[in-house]
């Protein structure tokens, strides 16, 4: 146990070794270490903002589709109600057409019945006329008789 | 060299003498208490060893990324944020640290190697020597905290450092003034005892920061050295074979239980450093 000059020499030593490491040693490993601790906390940061992004956007999603099944359930019921619709309109169309056409059949009955009836008051005044000649005998002048066998005639009618 | 001196049989008390002296520049060993010259062993093996630990430290923080760490890289992250923290909480002032955090790590990566170094077998090196040298006398002494010269040096490094950082901190007329009026009160009369006190308190810490560290390694060596010659006995006696196995008990056990010792004082050393620069940070 005893002291000598290798006391100052190792003070020495203990010096350069401790700049050494405060230069070249020290500074790189404690700014990655920073840089590392920044990294997870960004990275925590990024994780948590991600969760609650994407818990909004499940809200949203749930909002969305809420909202679409309403608006489909309105498209469906003007559809309904549209369709309808038409479908009234087109059976008052079709019994608006069959009213016409029994009306427009009505009438042409009318006037058939109409004009065979007249046919049929023309005939009979003939066979009455052909008749009375066949009694009588004799040849009725017609233009003498016209008279009375437009009488007949309307009488007829 | 134990076993190589059993057959002329150097005595005991020989053998602990040639290994506790060291390779000096005078060539022999030195008796008186302070001297001039150099040991050249403790010198050579804390030179080697430093250099080796801050080159270690080295490679570590040339390939430092904030990426993901390869093991080697966070073993010595983890002994960077353990320096850190300490620094952290004992300096409270974030200029000084980044000189005295440095210094703190590079001190205990370098006391432990320099401790570790008990851990080879106490023959092993000094025989390379003496082979190499073709002189069975030359001497060699392989752990360098087991020198006095070299624990205090690193001590009163310390001490340049808490002087420095007092000055530094509270200027030259602030530490004066503490100097004379703390720890007892301002009074005139009592500047002579607080200087005093100051002094001595300087002197202890310094001294006892050193001589811890030596006490402790000096006595793991001295103890490896008597198991050592334990085992280099066994030839002698007709018990012998006891001892031999008496060696390998007791090496084993104190081998191991010296693990602890050696890492505990490099972080004592460590921390006492933190503590004693800290103090000069802080006014009374």
């Amino acid at each position: 146990m005893n002291l000598n000059a290798t006391l100052y020499l190792q003070l020495l030593v203990f010096f350069i070794l401790a700049l050494f490491t405060m230069k070249f040693v020290w500074p790189p490993i404690v700014k990655a270490l920073d840089e590392r601790a920044k990294k997870i906390a960004d990275g925590l940061a990024a994780a948590d903002k991600a969760k609650s992004d994407l818990a909004l956007a499940e809200k949203r999603v749930v909002e969305e589709m809420r909202k679409a099944r309403e608006s489909a359930g309105d498209v469906r019921a003007s559809a309904e109600r549209q369709s309808s619709q038409l479908v009234d309109e087109a059976r008052a169309e079709a019994a608006r057409i069959i009213a016409q056409a029994r009306e427009a059949a009505q009438a042409e009955a009318g006037v058939a019945a109409q004009r065979a009836k007249e046919a049929l008051c023309d005939q009979v005044a003939q066979l009455a006329v052909a008749g009375a000649e066949k009694i009588l005998r004799r040849e009725i002048n017609t233009q003498v008789h016209a008279e009375l066998l437009a009488n007949l005639k309307q009488e007829l009618q | 060299m134990a076993t190589e001196h059993a057959a002329n049989g150097p005595s005991p008390g020989d053998y602990i003498v040639h290994h506790l002296t060291h390779f000096n520049s005078s060539g022999q060993k030195q008796t008186e208490i302070i001297a001039g010259v150099v040991n050249y062993d403790t010198l050579f093996y804390s030179v080697t060893l430093g250099v080796l630990a801050v080159f270690l430290l080295w490679l570590a923080a040339r390939k430092a990324t904030s990426g993901v760490p390869g093991r080697f890289q966070s073993s010595v992250e983890i002994l960077v944020e353990m320096v850190a923290d300490q620094a952290k909480g004992i300096i409270h002032s974030a200029e000084s640290r980044r000189f005295v955090a440095p210094l703190a790590l590079t001190v205990f990566v370098w006391i432990f190697l320099m401790n570790a170094m008990d851990l080879l077998p106490v023959d092993l090196l000094p025989t390379i020597w003496q082979t190499a040298t073709h002189d069975s006398h030359a001497f060699m002494r392989v752990v360098p905290t087991a020198d006095l010269s070299a624990t205090l040096g690193m001590s009163v490094g310390v001490l340049l450092l808490c002087l420095y950082y007092n000055i530094k901190i509270k200027g030259l007329s602030g530490w004066a003034h503490e100097l004379f009026t703390a720890p007892f009160g301002a009074h005139p009369l009592l500047w002579p005892v607080n200087f005093a006190m100051q002094i001595i308190e300087f002197l202890s810490k310094t001294l006892s920061h050193g001589m811890r560290l030596f006490g402790n390694m000096y006595a793991g060596e001295l103890v490896f050295m008597l198991i050592a010659l334990m085992g280099g006995a066994w030839a002698m006696s007709t018990t012998g074979i006891l001892l031999a196995i008496g060696h390998v008990v007791a090496g084993t056990i104190w081998a191991i239980f010296h693990i602890l010792i050696i890492l505990l004082q490099a972080f004592i050393f460590m921390m006492l450093t933190l503590v004693y620069i800290g103090q000069a940070h802080e006014s009374h």
